[in-house]
């Protein structure tokens, strides 16, 4: 096995398990300060909202096809999620536009 | 616990977690497929897939590493992107603190084990009358384990196997995080974290290029929201 993907997801392994253990280490008797308590609820959106922009990060709409199956995609599954709220059918579905879409404009 | 007793209990344990994973079931199979077939669609082996599902077990943060790993990323900045998309799991393990408390045969595992879909499962599902508690929460890990391994092994073989044209399918990633996203949005209305998130996005575009933004750009906006503090409790 390639020593550099071995090493990476063991890195990747260690790290997750220290985060998930972190509080069964540290705060069984004490309570975290408080700071912790409003990151815990404000770190997750921020992250979200820049995973989704670095999605469209590399974009182009100086030429064909402007990015409209990247930006139609992602509205197809924003749209989906509003409707019905069923995580599988907006991921599927904006991922079936997607492809088509690069296919045929 | 002595195990002639709990054998019985154990098993109604399993039926009530197997039940209660249903829905992971169905998702995890599915994304757990999209995954496998991203990771070898980006040139990697197929056994990558399952054996990150048993080393790793963090979805987004397995997602994310496709790329990461296909660019020859340095292993630093992987364990360091890693620990900002997991630094969530330590919010998780706090509120299950009182329910892993009386946990002793299974803890190690199910503190390794504890995704947001098993949180969730365990935050808003009892087990049932009479069962074994610990049997079920460790039940409840090793189903959710099994069904991202599965499906990230089906997803793997998949596209190792049939030369499909699969050109678009990363847009599978974009998607999830779309839905995470407006899911964050439902449960925390308020605009400054949408707002400095987009800005640090931007700077950190601008000022360390598409390749590196992530980790500057999850630092930066961290830093910003501090100000906020009081603003917003």
């Amino acid at each position: 096995m390639n020593p550099y993907v071995l090493g990476a997801i063991l890195a990747m392994g260690a790290v997750t398990l220290l985060c998930r253990a972190t509080p069964f280490l540290f705060f069984m008797r004490r309570r975290p300060p408080a700071v912790v308590d409003f990151l815990q609820v404000y770190i997750p959106p921020m992250i979200m909202t820049i995973l989704v922009l670095g999605s469209y990060k590399a974009l182009s709409f100086a030429s064909a096809p402007y990015g409209i199956p990247e930006l139609a995609a992602g509205l197809c599954v924003a749209a989906l999620h509003l409707w019905k709220r069923n995580t599988l059918v907006s991921i599927f579905g904006g991922t079936a536009l997607y492809m088509l879409l690069i296919r045929v404009l | 616990m002595e195990s002639s007793a709990s054998a019985p209990r154990g098993h109604g344990a399993l039926r009530a977690a197997f039940k209660a994973s249903v829905p992971v079931l169905l998702g995890y199979v599915t994304i757990g497929i999209a995954f496998g077939l991203l990771l070898v669609k980006s040139g990697q082996p197929w056994w990558l897939a399952p054996l990150m599902g048993v080393v790793v077990f963090a979805g987004a943060a397995q997602f994310l590493s496709v790329g990461l790993l296909a660019s020859g990323a340095g292993i630093a900045q992987i364990a360091l992107v890693t620990f900002l998309i997991n630094a969530r799991h330590m919010v998780y393990g706090l509120s299950l603190l009182d329910r892993y408390a009386s946990c002793k045969r299974w803890k190690a595992y199910l503190v390794y084990a504890l995704t947001d879909e098993t949180y969730g499962i365990l935050t808003t599902v009892e087990p049932p009358a009479g069962a074994d508690r610990e049997s079920f929460y460790a039940a409840v890990s090793a189903l959710d384990q099994s069904y991202w391994v599965l499906g990230s092994a089906i997803g793997a073989l998949i596209g190792a196997a049939l030369p499909f044209d699969s050109k678009g399918i990363e847009f599978a990633l974009t998607a999830l995080f779309i839905v995470l996203l407006i899911e964050q949005m439902r449960s925390v209305r308020r605009a400054a974290p949408y707002v400095v998130a987009t800005i640090a996005t931007g700077g950190a575009l601008l000022l360390v290029g598409p390749a590196n933004f992530l980790v500057v750009a999850i630092l930066a906006s961290v830093l910003g929201i501090l100000p906020f503090r009081k603003a917003l409790s």
